[in-house]
């Protein structure tokens, strides 16, 4: 967040070389995966080391997941509320406390802002937390987040004392009227939830992230390491991924691919990139080198 | 009586509280939420709550997602 976008930008000219220098933190940060000097991540008044948030949906079994969720070194992760298996309750429950996350109850499934709101409300009496990942769906086939109900149901959430997260497109407007009405982080998708098509326009990617000043979290899309690299080098606070983890095929081999990634992407963004350029730039000087006869 | 709970028919006590529900079905507290015709009954008012027949009740707890 608060930097230039401009690392996006393909230029040759000069006034490029100033991309993304701003460098966020000052030392005396938390240590973490993303530099010792790195002031880490704060939503909403907590701050965590680790900048890689993960979803629980998907996993083949809570063991997996447990060892998935130490292999990201995730200090939080999802859980949906769904109707009670008597059967089988609570054991995701103990997976995340035995691990030592902070819950975020989602709101996944949910179609109209008063679906939204009653589902956040019900999380906060079952996990005894105001923190809720907002999600309300517009369209079952791309999952694709509904603008209008969305922000109905933020105003709602905020108002009613929860720190909302809210999964959003990836559209600069919305995104700040979503800080605008006190949302705790905005969390825009890359392409859409399962799909791990990446990021599809990193152009709003990094708008949103140049624009906004709450946490950016990216939310959606994650295919593989290096679109959660892309995400943290176009200026995201953080990296919420599920899929991409729970259904590689090595699950835990890739949770901790994840891990390096956002570490390495945050770096990055913190190093400041060159800026691209058409044609070469000799990385060799030419001065001093020996002269022959020209062959032709 | 009879109640709806998580969309099937349940007989209970005629006099049966949301607490009531929640021992005979042995969940929760921790970890449940629970709706009577779609409304929040926070956890400390369980044992206030007293259900009627044809009540619709959703228990809910935590499930992988997201």
């Amino acid at each position: 967040m608060s930097e230039p976008a401009s690392s996006f930008v393909c230029t040759d000219g000069p006034q490029a070389t100033s991309s993304a220098h701003k460098a966020g933190a000052e030392p005396g940060g938390v240590a973490d995966d993303t530099g010792s000097d790195d002031d880490g991540l704060v939503i909403g008044g907590v701050t965590f080391g680790s900048r890689l948030i993960l979803g629980t949906g998907g996993a083949a079994s809570l063991e997996v997941l447990e060892a998935s969720l130490v292999a990201a070194g995730a200090e939080m992760a999802t859980v949906a509320l769904r109707r009670i298996d008597p059967a089988t309750q609570g054991s995701i429950l103990d997976v995340l406390t035995a691990a030592g996350v902070r819950l975020l109850p989602n709101t996944a499934g949910c179609f109209t802002a008063r679906d939204a709101v009653r589902t956040a409300q019900l999380a906060r009496e079952a996990f005894a937390t105001d923190w809720v990942k907002l999600e309300v769906i517009g369209d079952d086939r791309t999952l694709l987040p509904d603008a209008v109900e969305l922000l109905d149901a933020a105003e709602e959430l905020v108002d009613d004392g929860f720190t909302v997260l809210a999964y959003t497109n990836d559209d600069l407007i919305l995104a700040r009227r979503l800080e605008d009405l006190g949302c705790a982080a905005v969390m825009p998708l890359g392409s859409p939830i399962g799909s791990g098509a990446g990021i599809n326009n990193p152009y709003n990617l990094a708008l949103i992230t140049e624009r906004l000043s709450v946490p950016v979290v990216l939310d959606a899309g994650v295919g593989t390491a290096s679109d959660a690299a892309l995400a943290m080098e176009l200026g995201c606070d953080a990296v919420l991924l599920a899929t991409a983890v729970t259904r590689a095929r090595e699950p835990v081999r890739m949770a901790e691919a994840m891990r390096s990634a956002v570490a390495a992407g945050r770096l990055a963004r913190r190093a400041g990139r060159i800026p691209v350029r058409r044609y070469a730039l000799a990385s060799t000087p030419t001065e001093g080198r020996a002269e022959w006869e020209r062959d032709r | 009586m009879k109640v709806v709970v998580n969309g099937e028919e349940r007989t209970v006590d005629t006099v049966c509280t949301v607490a009531n529900l929640a021992a005979d079905l042995d969940v929760g507290p921790k970890g449940v939420a629970v709706a009577v015709n779609g409304e929040v009954v926070g956890r400390s008012a369980w044992a206030g709550r007293t259900l009627d027949e044809g009540d619709r009740v959703e228990v809910l707890g935590a499930m992988q997602g997201g």
